[in-house]
């Protein structure tokens, strides 16, 4: 029985915060018409209060309008990031498995020496070297999660090759990439959408990070990281400055990892 | 035993090599010329030519490798540019105030892990079970970058008992750990709950019982030990990564570490200072990795006897 409602608390709270957080980065910037570029000296390090629900930085930039914002950067490279770890890791860990032998211990050699080099690390001195932007950080990022999948998808296609079905299939002349396509793929699904789950959470983080380290996104584009930053100088006489995109950040994070625990769950009494 | 040891070692030389190849890879063959980078807009022609041969970035690329190579054997990281000392010097005065931060945070998360997680796996389902979880999921949910702050505002700014930056004693030391330690302590205690309700149904604890144990006795004194094992293993895979998770750390504390000294080398595009931060810190996060596997192999015979060790899965 698949373990969905009351049976999955996980599940839910994180669905229903995940679902929070796309719908404020989808329709927010839109709906709350405050510009988070706009500076307005009169209004420098404002309290939260009416007008400005959140407050206002060290330029009197509305920092609701700002973390909603930086809620929708997040989210879009987040997504992407995973997205294209997912579809290249993916490849290159079923090609591997599939191809099997002198291929296959080539490739996971390959892997295994840059998952030796701390992920982290890889793509700060990326970040760094490529400079600004959002595609440079894009890239980045990417460098650091392909291993996660490549290895994944390996083991599961690895167990699956012997499996009836894909056997049968195989019998019937089916070619490789079809194999994988038609057959394996929806097997492959579970596992590596709890594994992406997580890895959303987990690239929100890995960005904000280099976003308050200075190599991610660069003021004044509003990045809940880049905001962190700016905010660590004020603690003493703002410290909403650093609450709302610290608590922005957190919640995030927990609400998908909330999400892959209750992915995990119902798919582990399914099976 | 001697064998084994020796085995493991020999593996770590083309380990480091490979990251030291990755690393000379990062600097020289991403797009873009370090050379005018480093200079930036104002630099004219000549300028560059000049900085390219200071820097021996005219030569062929097999030379510049194979020179990094040698270079690195005989510890020569280069010097740095902007603050013209050599990098190694720099490096080695840095490193100890990273480690120690390190190795606090690694004590912060044993400290918390192996109270929360005993409690937590020894009577599953339970008040102190939920509440161990439920910090759990918190712990691992809630990043360095956002913990660091909050953990200033409570402690250092709004109830003034620790300090707020810097390096000194213990208390200064604290907070920063706390922050390093605390995502750490979640993951270990959450796996160490794991471990203990897997080893709960084991024949031996079984017997225990029948031989009149409590289920709490039974599982303390001869199941422990046994769900100490995958907890163990965790916290040597996770040691490595809270080198990395320094970096963020000593920014958020201005701790004087090496994470402080290469973010501080980016931003002055100091390209040799940063190759050789990212070089030592990519080779103590191998260095830790080698020593949970040495350390590991030791602990357990079965490892060290097994021929075929698993590459992968």
């Amino acid at each position: 029985m698949r373990s969905s409602g009351a049976g999955n608390p996980s599940l839910i709270a994180g669905g229903v915060v995940v679902a929070i957080l796309a719908a404020a980065a989808a329709v927010g910037p839109l709906w709350i018409q405050a510009d988070p570029l706009a500076t307005d000296l009169t209004r420098v390090l404002a309290a939260p209060g009416p007008g400005h629900w959140l407050g206002c930085d060290a330029l009197g930039r509305d920092l609701l309008a700002r973390a909603l914002w930086g809620a929708r950067l997040s989210l879009t490279v987040s997504t992407t990031v995973v997205l294209l770890s997912l579809m290249a890791g993916g490849l290159i860990g079923a090609s591997a498995a599939l191809a099997g032998g002198r291929v296959d211990s080539i490739v996971m050699r390959a892997v295994d020496m840059v998952l030796a080099f701390p992920g982290f690390l890889l793509a700060l001195a990326l970040a760094a070297i490529l400079g600004p932007g959002i595609f440079d950080l894009v890239v980045a990022l990417t460098a650091m999660g392909w291993t996660g999948y490549a290895r994944l998808v390996r083991g599961e296609v690895l167990t699956l090759r012997e499996r009836e079905f894909v056997a049968a299939a195989r019998a019937l002349g089916a070619p490789p990439l079809r194999l994988l396509l038609r057959h394996m793929v929806p097997a492959l699904a579970g596992p590596v959408a709890v594994q992406a789950t997580f890895g959303i959470g987990g690239i929100i983080v890995a960005e904000s990070a280099l976003s308050f380290l200075g190599v991610g996104a660069r003021p004044p584009t509003p990045s809940w990281g880049n905001m962190l930053d700016s905010a660590r100088a004020l603690l003493l006489v703002a410290p909403h400055l650093a609450i709302v995109p610290g608590a922005a950040i957190g919640v995030s994070v927990l609400g998908f990892n909330l999400l892959g625990d209750g992915l995990a769950q119902a798919m582990g009494r399914d099976q | 035993m001697l064998r084994y040891l020796l085995r493991r070692l020999a593996a770590f030389v083309p380990v480091a090599l490979g990251v030291a190849t990755l690393t000379f890879a990062l600097i020289h063959l991403v797009p873009g010329d370090p050379a005018v980078a480093m200079l930036g807009d104002v630099a004219g022609p000549a300028d560059i030519v000049n900085l390219r041969h200071d820097l021996g970035l005219d030569r062929p690329i097999a030379e510049q490798y194979a020179s990094f190579l040698w270079d690195l054997a005989h510890g020569d990281l280069g010097q740095s540019i902007s603050m013209r000392t050599p990098v190694a010097r720099l490096i080695a005065e840095r490193f100890p105030a990273t480690l120690e931060l390190t190795a606090a945070g690694l004590l912060v998360a044993i400290a918390i892990a192996f109270p929360l997680g005993l409690v937590a796996g020894a009577r599953p389902g339970g008040a102190a079970d939920l509440s161990a979880m439920t910090f759990a999921i918190l712990g691992i949910s809630v990043p360095h970058l956002c913990l660091g702050p909050l953990l200033m505002i409570v402690f250092s700014l709004e109830l003034g008992w620790l300090p707020l930056t810097g390096r000194g004693g213990l208390a200064h030391l604290a907070l920063p750990a706390i922050t390093l330690g605390t995502g750490l302590a979640a993951i270990l205690a959450r796996m160490m709950r794991q471990s203990l309700i897997a080893v709960r149904s084991a024949d031996y604890i079984r017997t225990a019982r029948a031989k009149g144990l409590s289920a709490f006795a039974a599982l303390i004194r001869h199941g422990l030990r046994n769900a100490l094992t995958p907890v163990i293993t965790l916290l040597g895979l996770e040691a490595g990564a809270l080198l990395t998770g320094a970096i963020v750390t000593e920014m958020i504390f201005s701790w004087p570490g090496m994470g402080r000294l290469m973010i501080g080398a980016i931003n002055a595009r100091d390209y040799p200072l940063v190759e050789g931060c990212v070089l030592t810190f990519a080779l103590a996060y191998v260095a830790a990795n080698m020593l949970t596997d040495l350390a590991y192999g030791m602990a357990d015979p079965r490892i060290r006897l097994t021929r075929n060790r698993g590459r992968g899965e």
